[in-house]
């Protein structure tokens, strides 16, 4: 006689236990094993591109703080570099310097915190996310130092960035680059060779080469399925080319490997950082560009690699103060159209995990 | 100084007449009212000094407003959970969601009553004591599923049955392992085990110590193998339905039951409250400190397994080690030389590592793990 | 990537957490003890200096959100415009700093202070008198280097740590 079962739908709900905001996924259970699912989100709609018609292209720029929370200064500069595309305004080099180092900061400190989350998820009861925090205090006691705030920077102007640096961000700065490998292995030491940890990532939510290209991830997700595309060296931005770095990449796909692969970043990030710190000439570091700004006619798109994966600004201008469209690739967005496909097969637990691998951030999403 | 004072109050109240009210019987409740309260009293302590490992651990300070170095924070834990108002969901059967929390708390303070802090000092010196603390420990698991099904809630019944499953699979490898130190001491009661402990056991058994202890581990569901009650587990767990002062029992239970399984391992490892100089109770609390110690460790470092993962864990890791050890033990009683212990020690230690390397060459985990 | 499935990973974070113990915690008790803020902090009020704002009104313009509301009206005696009311909705202000950016005669400032909670929403619309600088309401130095080198200086996590105990 068989068993009669019947699968049931649980809301994985808007609230989560873990981190990663407001997102809502519809699982269809069998038991333990999901075999459909249907993620909801837009529970932190804002309306972001809408208000960037009313604001002036350099009242944008707080707005655009705001997408990605955890990365605001890559967000800023995505934002800044698309306006300059547009106007044709150039940055002075002292100006580019900062922008890089703030920017792999910014990984940095982006990083940690989704290597943090995905740990906490696993179920590590709070001491590897609270270690990384300590280490993202650092830097964001760097950038409150330059910019004022800990989490909404505004730091990036139209034509360079808004203030110089003050004389003791150097030093800090290069304590900070001196002290933090010996902090990752430490947290490597910690848990990357965990037989626990490894037995609950590895081969849990494989997502591979050709889905990963086919639903356009970007970021570490992309790279750890064993695609070798960073916008940074495929089509630099900035001054980029400048600068030697390797882009880590998996061979799998699975949980594991994306962990792996953005603790590999924070280290090629360290590397950029000092490269930079080395070449950083004196000078201007704002051009003169009036504070309400006309483009010409036209439309711009610039994407750079922003924590999270490709960042992409595109904008519309007809000649007024404030830009026509401004619509906003957002990473987080497209890396979950294969959720469904990496979740589907496996259990509850591991949903979680595979959700917190992904790293993403509902600012941006939603928008 | 309290064991002392009720020994020599026992002598003398042997010598009262005989024809004296109602017998001996009540000073069994007196001391069994000081051991139930000292145990609550422990368990408190040992509810802040987790908080404050942890913290120290994670490079903050723990619970530090409530009292000088927040000692009386299980204190206002317990106010504060005291006047939160009891709620019972309407369909769930009276009887057995008001029994549970009593059903699951009751064993594990009966498993005291044969804990020696003492040379003689027991509340019962059972002669079958350790059989008496397993027979007892199972029937808590009964507790938790009389709340998981008595709340109505398809959730908590979902946990409670992952529970039962969970205990009842490492109950085998523990009695396994503990049948071990049975065959070395030669006695089933605890008072004898820790007399016959001029080696401690963890050396002459250190297989059987680290079996023992990741199978407490797992059977108290503590970390890394709390994923009943863990915050990103959905299925909230059979306690969700309660509240007030039925939670804080369980909440409780789950503290007493590390006490009582740090007691047990104590007693049957590290030799008790047998060591020098100081007072033997202040022995016995040091070592159950540690024991408890070295489970907030673990507590912090390690990530939780999957359920799954747990069950494969038991039935294909810890019992086949677990009857190899017995095996080995057996061997080792039979044909062994008595006069040579430290020789045991390290051929006993060889083999641990051997068969742990060996069994973890060929331990593969369940559906799902890809081999590198 | 080697795997060592021995246990050995396990021990290796056992030992990373132990060695945490023996480690200062680097937390601070906050009413207590306080760390010093950055000298550019964005506080959460904004401060005014009125003899030398001129009413041209380029903060207003500049403000992404539109709180800044400025009536002027002409004083002929003395042929120069007089800013009869200066408001600002802190409320609804979100501390970007571009209006302290764009005013071009030094005359607008954020706070020191990020402790200005009110309880009454209707507290947090300032204007004229409650906006001048005082020694309750410190200018912080976002913007002007001279005002940021007479701050104290900001304490830093990565020199409150040092390495071992």
């Amino acid at each position: 006689m068989a068993l009669r079962t019947e699968s049931f739908v649980l809301n994985i709900g808007p609230q989560h236990p873990s981190t990663h905001g407001v997102f809502r996924m519809r699982a269809t259970l069998d038991g333990e094993v999901i075999v459909d699912l249907e993620p909801v989100f837009g529970y932190l709609h804002r309306g972001i591109e809408k208000l960037a018609e009313e604001r002036t292209y350099t009242g944008v720029i707080p707005l655009t703080d705001r997408l990605d929370y955890l990365a605001s200064m890559s967000n800023n500069l995505a934002y800044v570099l698309a306006v300059e595309k547009l106007a044709g305004i150039k940055v002075p080099e002292r100006a580019e310097y900062l922008r890089v180092i703030m920017a792999e900061l910014q990984r940095i400190a982006s990083h940690l915190i989704a290597v943090g989350a995905f740990l906490n998820d696993c179920g590590a009861f709070m001491t590897p996310i609270l270690y990384m925090i300590r280490e993202r205090e650092k830097i964001l006691d760097l950038f409150d130092m330059v910019s004022g705030q800990r989490l909404t920077y505004n730091y990036m102007r139209v034509g360079g960035v808004s203030q110089d640096v003050p004389d003791e961000f150097l030093p800090a700065l290069d304590k900070f680059v001196k002290e933090m490998p010996g902090w990752i292995d430490e947290y490597d030491q910690l848990l990357a060779e965990n037989e626990i940890l490894l037995a609950r990532s590895k081969g849990v939510g494989i997502l591979s080469k050709e889905l990963a290209i086919n639903v356009s991830a970007s970021g570490p997700v992309l790279r750890a399925s064993g695609v070798k595309w960073d916008i940074r060296k495929a089509d630099p931005y900035s001054i980029y080319g400048r600068f030697e770095f390797e882009i880590p990449t998996g061979m799998v796909g699975d949980c594991y490997d994306r962990y792996w692969v953005r603790v590999q970043e924070m280290r090629q990030s360290l590397r950029i950082i000092k490269q930079a710190m080395g070449q950083i000439p004196s000078g201007a570091v704002r051009s003169e560009v009036p504070h309400i700004i006309r483009p010409p006619v036209g439309e711009a798109y610039s994407h750079i690699e922003a924590p999270k994966g490709e960042l992409g600004f595109y904008l519309v201008s007809d000649n007024s103060i404030a830009p026509y469209r401004c619509h906003i690739r957002a990473p987080s967005l497209l890396n979950l159209t294969a959720l469904r496909d990496m979740i589907i097969g496996w259990k509850v637990a591991d949903a979680i995990i595979i959700f917190g691998s992904i790293d993403i951030c509902m600012g941006e999403i939603d928008r | 100084m309290i064991l002392n004072f009720s020994r020599s109050s026992m002598q003398y109240l042997q010598t009262l007449p005989p024809d004296w009210p109602g017998g001996f019987w009540w000073h069994w409740l007196v001391f069994t009212v000081i051991i139930i309260i000292f145990l609550l009293a422990l368990v408190m302590g040992f509810i802040w000094f987790e908080r404050r490992a942890l913290g120290r651990m994670q490079a903050r300070l723990g619970p530090n407003r409530v009292g000088p170095l927040g000692l009386l924070q299980p204190v206002a834990d317990a106010l504060k959970v005291l006047i939160k108002e009891d709620i019972v969901p309407a369909k769930a059967d009276k009887l057995v969601h008001w029994l549970a929390p009593v059903v699951a708390f009751v064993p594990v303070l009966m498993i005291f009553a044969v804990i020696p802090f003492q040379d003689g000092a027991l509340l019962a010196d059972l002669n079958i004591g350790i059989l008496y603390v397993v027979a007892i420990s199972s029937v808590a698991t009964v507790g938790i599923f009389m709340a998981g099904w008595g709340s109505s809630n398809k959730y908590s019944l979902l946990g409670a049955m992952r529970e039962v499953a969970s205990v009842v699979s490492y109950e085998i490898p523990l009695v396994i392992t503990i049948a071990g130190v049975v065959l070395i001491a030669g006695t089933l009661s605890l008072n004898q085990i820790v007399l016959a402990q001029d080696v401690p056991f963890i050396l002459l058994q250190p297989l059987g110590f680290l079996l023992f202890f990741i199978g407490a581990c797992a059977e108290i569901n503590r970390s890394p193998f709390d994923l009943l009650e863990a915050d990103s587990e959905l299925t909230a767990g059979f306690h969700t339905e309660y509240s007030g002062m039925k939670f804080a029992m369980f909440y409780l239970v789950e503290y007493a039951e590390a006490l009582a399984m740090s007691a047990i391992i104590t007693t049957l490892f590290l030799g008790g409250w047998r060591g020098p100089l100081l007072p033997p109770w202040l022995w016995f609390l040091i070592k159950v400190v540690v024991v408890f110690f070295v489970m907030v460790w673990t507590r912090t470092t390690l990530p939780r397994v999957r359920i799954d993962q747990l069950m494969a864990l038991a039935w294909k890791f810890l019992l086949p080690l677990a009857l190899i050890n017995l095996l080995i033990t057996a061997i080792e009683v039979l044909t062994w030389p008595v006069a040579l212990p430290w020789v045991m020690i390290l051929v006993n230690i060889a083999i641990m590592a051997v068969l742990v390397v060996l069994w973890s060459k060929l331990f593969k985990l369940g559906w799902g793990r890809v081999e590198i | 990537m080697k795997f060592e499935r021995y246990g050995i990973g396990i021990a290796k974070g056992l030992m990373v957490t132990i060695k945490h113990l023996l480690r200062r915690p680097v937390t601070v008790q906050y009413p207590e003890q306080r760390l010093n803020v950055s000298r550019r902090i964005r506080g959460n009020e904004l401060v005014w200096d009125r003899i030398k704002c001129t009413g041209c009104a380029t903060c207003s313009k500049t403000c992404p959100q539109g709180v800044i509301q400025i009536i002027t009206s002409v004083n002929l005696v003395e042929n120069k415009y007089e800013v009869e009311k200066f408001e600002v909705d802190t409320g609804y202000c979100i501390f970007c700093g571009l209006c302290v950016e764009a005013c071009p005669y030094d005359a607008l400032y954020l706070g020191y202070a990020y402790e200005r909670a009110k309880y009454r929403r209707g507290e947090l619309v300032q204007a004229n008198e409650m906006l001048l600088e005082s020694a309750d309401r410190r200018r912080s130095g976002y913007f002007h280097p001279e005002v940021a080198a007479e701050l104290p200086r900001q304490t830093l996590l990565l020199e409150r740590i040092t390495e071992e105990e």
